[in-house]
């Protein structure tokens, strides 16, 4: 046993003697670290890099019967699922893996931002921490294209017309992202090498200058309320702090990164096993178009603020907010660079951090249910609740049958079924007068269509006489309080010019 | 390892500078010679660089660069009377200019509507505001987009929504008895921007008395944008 010992430490001795790498990596694996760095909230950045090694082995294994053509593309994945053995779970554990990914760089992120590890001399860290972490959703995203399914072929669709809003170059750019007159092989062909070669390969090289920076400068120490960093004394702080509190970062600090890491790939592990591979979805047919595209998980909530900006204002806000975010996440560093880091005395970076994980968690959670989304086939599978017809006039049974035979219930809801494009119609008349709903079916308005040309009269006459009887829990219908006030006042003298114009507004 | 190899020991970096006092002066002398040929042979590289760039650049924006035009060509959609008066219908067509691994991808949709005798529309099958499919429902006469919920009327009109214009109308033409439209290239903002109408939110202002606004919110007026057929 101990021959054996010998002629392993032989073996390496060569190789160390021609390499000369293995006495270098083990100083810096063994570098001091101030004792209190070695903490749970320190995890994060590790755990992503596994997570990233984890998605170059799977991608590769992938890519070893994945065909990256418009014609086989989803085909070659119902190969993988089906013909290959364990192909599905590769891919389940590359999809997962990605949004773990994801995830964990952003909490990476926020916890960098609490702690205020992005103040000097880290600047350069977190600026390259802010193209990784842009890197990491262009990967996401060029992954989902590559699924080459139904939602890939629209959400292609959906980024080509973002791009067309450009002013000026628009077209141009729509013309390289597809690299055609339309979106087809070329198409995918250029994202396969964006997924495969080009952001990978960026992203190795920025990890890597990442990962160097923070050997090189130190990892941040914990912070202290009331420790302020200052760039003349900052340095010197730090050294004196690794002097005095210094531990090996392997083991005594890195045995929680580990454990963490093996952790997150369970995690992985698990939910590849549980939920399996994500889609693919139909086929990436054009000509097949009863469907209804949705995002990957990290876009929807981008996809729920494109259903609710107002028309006018969305070329500008799709433009100039990611201009804006990205300017601030990289001036950060530069603008903030010196002062106190404990998070108990940053109470505007709580408050940024909260607003902004509320409205990413509320439009993420309405992306996942589309409030905002017709719900195409409602007119022909929800029905009208039975109670809703009884002792009703034949008159108004009609209108019930035009309510659903014109599609009404797409958009609103009878019963707790239907779209929620529009206000649910189980209480209208509660609140509108019979002229109101007229007009408004009529008419339209707000976010309504006008049906003045898709109904006739006895149509439009039985479908508001049904409405008018949906008064919830027999509420008291609503009445035009304003009529009898102007029948009494018709003979009155006419109101001044000021009085009027506050009325109409 | 045998005791014989001269290797440097494993602890020792190599970069460390050597003392350079035995050098020959005559080492020295040529320095400013290697730095001159050295600066050379970079400006050479630099223009290689350049002849390079000049083709890769080209490639790279190709298909950027191509005008709208030279993508389209007239498509036969079919005999007129495929299209029966007065309806919308699905037509699908194959794309001029595919490869044959673009697969299903080469095959675009689109609306066909006869309005009358000769008089056509056809719309893209992109919604105009981020090109999800739109769909036609020919009891509310309404074109619902199932991303965001735009809806158009019958004429491509925008009815609701965020859709901030019309559906995309491709030119078409009838010749010997069919339907030709010219297409070949994804209709988007970019390249369909005709002057955009205002948006159309239906809002009725009426001036005048009280009662006046009453007995006008009585009689309801139809109000919409493709109310001509
Ligand atoms: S894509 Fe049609 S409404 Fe957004």
């Amino acid at each position: 046993m101990p021959d054996l010992k010998q002629r392993g430490l032989e073996v390496y001795n060569w190789f160390e003697a021609r390499l000369g790498l293995g006495a270098p990596l083990i100083e810096v694996a063994e570098h001091e670290v101030p004792s209190n760095t070695a903490s749970w909230w320190y995890v994060f950045g590790s755990a992503a890099t596994v997570i990233f090694v984890l998605q170059i082995m799977t991608g590769i294994l992938l890519a070893l019967v994945y065909a990256p053509t418009a014609s086989n593309a989803w085909n070659s994945l119902q190969f993988l699922d089906h013909n290959v053995r364990l192909g599905w779970f590769l891919r389940a554990m590359h999809g997962w893996g990605s949004d773990f990914m994801v995830a964990i760089v952003l909490i990476h992120m926020v916890q960098v931002f609490l702690f205020g590890a992005y103040k000097f001399p880290r600047e350069l860290t977190w600026i390259i921490g802010v193209f990784l972490l842009l890197l990491t959703l262009g990967m996401a995203f060029t992954g989902q294209v590559l699924r080459f399914d139904q939602d890939a072929y629209w959400g292609l669709g959906i980024g080509a017309s973002i791009l067309s809003r450009v002013p000026l170059i628009g077209g141009p750019l729509v013309g390289l992202m597809l690299g055609g007159p339309i979106i087809a092989g070329n198409t995918l062909s250029r994202f396969f090498a964006l997924h495969v070669f080009v952001i990978p390969g960026t992203l190795i090289a920025m990890v890597g200058m990442h990962v160097w920076m923070v050997l090189r400068l130190g990892i941040n120490d914990y912070p202290m309320p009331g420790r302020l960093v200052k760039k003349s004394t900052y340095q010197q702080e730090y050294h004196e702090l690794e002097k005095k509190t210094g531990i090996p970062f392997v083991p005594d600090a890195a045995w929680k990164d580990a454990a963490f890491a093996a952790a997150i790939m369970l995690a992985v592990i698990g939910c590849a096993l549980w939920f399996g591979p994500f889609g693919p979805s139909g086929q990436p047919d054009p000509t097949i178009i009863q469907t209804a595209p949705k995002p990957d998980y990290f876009f929807l909530w981008l996809y729920a603020v494109l259903a609710y900006l107002p028309p006018s204002l969305e070329t500008p806000v799709l433009f100039i907010m990611p201009v804006i975010g990205i300017a601030a996440l990289i001036l950060l560093p530069l603008l903030s660079g010196e002062g106190e880091k404990h998070v108990s005395r940053r109470p505007a970076a709580v408050l940024i951090v909260t607003v902004l994980a509320v409205s990413l968690g509320i439009f993420t959670h309405l992306g996942t249910y589309t409030p905002w989304s017709p719900i195409m086939n409602a007119w022909t599978s929800d029905p009208i609740p039975v109670s809703y017809l009884h002792n009703r006039t034949p008159l108004e049974r009609e209108g019930a049958l035009v309510l659903q035979n014109k599609q009404c219930r797409n958009c609103h809801s009878i019963g707790g079924e239907g779209g929620l494009r529009g206000p649910a119609l189980d209480a209208v008349a509660g609140h509108m007068t019979e002229d109101q709903i007229i007009r408004q079916v009529l008419q339209g308005g707000g976010n309504m269509p006008a049906y003045g040309n898709a109904l006739n009269p006895s149509e439009t006459t039985a479908l508001v006489k049904f409405l008018t009887t949906l008064r919830g829990n027999e509420l008291q219908p609503a009445i035009d309080a304003s009529r009898h006030v102007v029948s009494a006042s018709a003979n009155a003298p006419q109101p001044t010019d000021s009085q009027q114009t506050k009325e109409t507004r | 390892m045998t005791p014989s190899e001269q290797l440097p020991p494993p602890d020792q970096t190599s970069t460390e500078p050597q003392p350079d006092s035995v050098k020959d002066p005559s080492i020295a002398a040529g320095h400013s010679r290697r730095v001159f040929l050295f600066k050379l042979a970079l400006a050479v590289n630099g223009v290689v660089g350049f002849v390079l760039a000049i083709p890769i650049i080209g490639y790279l924006l190709g298909p950027a660069l191509k005008k709208t035009a030279a993508d389209n060509s007239w498509i036969n959609l079919g005999p007129l009377s495929d299209f029966p008066e007065g309806e919308t219908r699905l037509v699908n067509y194959r794309n001029p200019i595919t490869t044959e691994w673009d697969g299903q991808t080469g095959d675009i949709p689109c609306w066909v509507r006869r309005v009358s005798g000769e008089t056509f529309q056809v719309f893209a099958i992109n919604c105009a505001h981020l090109g999800c499919p739109v769909r036609w429902f020919a009891q509310s006469k309404l074109f619902l987009c199932p991303c965001h919920g735009g809806a158009y009327y019958a004429d491509g009109a925008r009815a609701s929504g965020p859709p901030e214009r019309g559906l995309f109308e491709y030119t078409h033409k009838i010749s010997s008895g069919a339907l030709l439209i010219s297409a070949g290239r994804m209709p988007t903002l970019a390249n369909e921007a005709k002057n955009v109408t205002p948006l159309i939110q239906i809002e009725t202002r009426i001036e005048g008395s009280p009662a006046a606004r009453l007995s006008a919110t009585d009689q309801p007026q139809p109000r919409c944008s493709s109310c001509q057929t």
